[in-house]
């Protein structure tokens, strides 16, 4: 049994379907990240965990009590919003001790506990400010801290660092979850940028259209999806038609070049042609190995950008791919109309269950299908 | 030339501006000032006691019509903004009922609806003050209810709400320690306009024959000649600083919030 568990949970809005048997177990202490794109049903999914929401069906427990229907205020559950949602008419301090004053603990409580708070998140000398008189990042940290206050069973963070510029999102994204694993709190973490998901997960939960892609840790999610979706949302990959030769020894036919697949093709071999995929960080025009897979072509393009080299093949019989490589002054870089190689080893290719036209095909038709004034998956919520 | 020409031009409008609003002033003034001797216009109006006694009355109904119209509007709207935004509309048009139906429309229907069993209200001076006070609450609802729906549309209700319930809060406490204080300077604009209205307010209380400002100066008009105008002056510096007093007090919000409401 899991701390949180959420099972068969279902959300409809009217019509539009947010999120269909939703099945999560996820272990005290544990960081969990829902990724996916707008109007996948992930923020509707962390609404209902924090009771903002009621599930259709289903149920959700946290430490094996049952909360699918608790009043948010009695579920014991820390919130950090992408608007930040601190309290205007309160200073700093204030606002971090609101849930212990609700509780009403004993002032000298409050202040120790909102020292060691402020401490934590390294801003002691700010908790006289107003919430006005603070940066972006500093008010998400005092929200942070406010969340934690509570001393909540579970942490629900809800895009937090959507809001902030580049830099400060990265040193934000490593201090929270340097204090998720100095808490030990299980953390619900909602995004829509795969490299945060990526970096500060045990497991992702990849979202597509109210439905569980995959769920996994970041290393399988990104080198071993499950389905087109992951595969084409997760990191960026080279898609090529192949035409199946032999099933059952993985070997197919990229315009007329035969590569092997490292394993048979399993149900997806009954078709004539599939489709592959290929992370561009497995291509290389170095010599490789002898059982190495080769696709030989003409360099289309030549992209210098600073610290790496963008490098795209036409590839003999159709087909394209792009990979980077360093920039070193020393390395040879080809021109363009250049005759070359690409390697790969088997292993590294992705069959895909779906073609990745047809997933952008589909994703782009959810995002359609969401009410008109809708641009972002919060603002589908009645 | 041209720029020039457009200074002079703007210059002009301003001074037409307020001669548009001082001269009328300046004439009342003026004729407060005939009475002979100096002055005494305003020591004889001061002197009455009835006009302390019928201000004291109407600034009486006036908080108690901004106490009912906050306790009404300030959760009407915070729920409407919260849970049904797709009914502002509705609400919006309702609160605008006030400007389209006359007030003789509707002190004569509060009269026949509540002038006989089973809620005999005029039998009574206190049942004729609360029709009053809830005549009042009406003709004051398109002022207090737009100036409480633009300081909530400042705020993000939602969030603050859910911020404020994800930490234990119920709705009495997020009302009055999140959503009230952040609104603190919409609702002195909302009940500074409702204070105005009440005092200046003659055909409900004079029909309801309560002993109001309005129609205190109405009789004074009918047998004096400067006192009506000293009156009047004196009432419009009270309103001034009624005005004063407010942006006083929202000076320091602390808060990044707009005034709401017409001013």
């Amino acid at each position: 049994m899991g701390f949180l568990e959420l099972t068969h949970v279902k959300k409809q809005f009217g019509v539009f379907s947010a999120v269909e048997d939703f099945m999560l177990t996820a272990e005290r202490g544990e960081f969990v990240s829902f990724l996916g794109p707008s109007g996948c049903g992930k923020t509707t999914t962390l609404r209902m965990i924090a009771g903002f929401e009621y599930p259709d069906t289903g149920s959700i427990k946290v430490d094996g009590r049952e909360i699918t229907n608790l009043p948010p205020n009695k579920r014991n559950v820390g919130m950090v919003f992408q608007a930040y949602a601190l309290f205007p008419n309160m200073t700093v301090a204030a606002n971090v001790g609101f849930g212990m004053r609700i509780k009403k603990q004993s002032g000298e409580a409050i202040r120790k506990r909102v020292g060691e708070l402020l401490e934590l998140i390294n801003m002691p000398e700010k908790a006289d400010r107003y919430p006005y008189q603070l940066s972006g990042g500093q008010q998400q940290r005092v929200a942070l801290a406010r969340a934690l206050a509570i001393e909540p069973q579970v942490l629900l963070l809800d895009e937090p660092l959507s809001a902030l510029d580049a830099k400060i999102r990265v040193s934000l994204r490593n201090e929270i979850r340097s204090i998720q694993r100095q808490l030990g709190i299980t953390t619900v973490y909602v995004t829509h940028d795969q490299e945060e998901a990526l970096s500060l997960s045990d497991r992702v939960v990849v979202m597509s259209q109210g439905r569980i892609e995959q769920i996994g840790t970041p290393f399988e999610i990104y080198n071993f999806p499950s389905t087109a979706f992951v595969a084409s949302f997760v990191g960026t990959l080279n898609a090529l038609q192949a035409d199946v030769v032999d099933a059952s020894a993985g070997i197919v036919s990229v315009g007329g070049q035969q590569i092997r697949l490292g394993r048979p093709l399993g149900a997806a071999g009954a078709r004539k042609t599939i489709e592959i995929a290929l992370r561009p960080e497995v291509l290389t025009l170095r010599e490789a190995s002898p059982d190495a897979n080769r696709l030989s072509g003409a360099v289309d393009r030549v992209t210098f950008l600073g610290s790496i080299v963008r490098i795209r093949v036409a590839l003999d019989g159709g087909g394209m791919v792009a990979f980077d490589t360093f920039n070193n002054p020393h390395l040879a870089v080809p021109a363009d109309g250049e005759r070359v190689t690409v390697s790969f080893p088997p292993e590294a290719c992705l069959v895909l269950d779906r073609s990745v036209e047809e997933v952008e095909a589909a994703v782009a038709g959810a995002e359609e299908s969401l009410p008109q004034h809708v641009d972002s998956e919060s603002d589908i919520l009645p | 030339m041209r720029r020039r020409r457009g200074g002079i031009a703007w210059w002009l409008v301003l001074l037409l501006g307020v001669l548009y609003f001082f001269l009328p002033l300046y004439a009342t003034l003026a004729f407060s000032l005939k009475a002979k001797p100096a002055f005494a216009a305003y020591t004889n109006a001061l002197a009455d006691p009835k006009l302390f006694s019928s201000l004291g009355y109407s600034l009486a109904v006036g908080i108690a019509t901004i106490l009912t119209s906050l306790a009404l509007i300030v959760p009407t709207a915070y729920w409407v903004q919260l849970k049904v935004p797709r009914a502002r509309t509705a609400v919006e048009f309702v609160t605008l009922l006030p400007f389209v139906i006359p007030a003789v429309v509707l002190v004569f229907g509060l009269v026949r609806v509540y002038s006989q069993p089973p809620l005999p209200f005029t039998h009574t001076d206190a049942g004729s003050t609360i029709l009053l006070v809830c005549g009042y609450v009406v003709l004051s609802l398109p002022y207090m209810y737009r100036a409480v729906d633009t300081g909530l549309r400042a705020i993000d209700v939602r969030s603050l709400t859910e911020a404020a319930q994800s930490m234990g809060a119920g709705w009495f406490t997020i009302i009055v320690r999140i959503i009230l204080p952040n609104l603190r300077v919409a609702l002195l604009s909302g009940a500074f306009l409702t204070l105005a209205i009440v005092l200046g307010e003659f055909t409900i209380a004079n029909f309801l024959a309560r002993p109001a400002f309005g129609p205190y100066l109405n009789l004074l008009s009918g047998f004096k000649a400067y006192e009506p105008a000293a009156v009047s002056l004196i009432s419009f510096g009270l309103t001034w600083l009624a005005m004063i007093a407010i942006a006083f007090i929202g000076r320091d919000t602390r808060t990044r919030i707009e005034i709401g409401g017409a001013h």
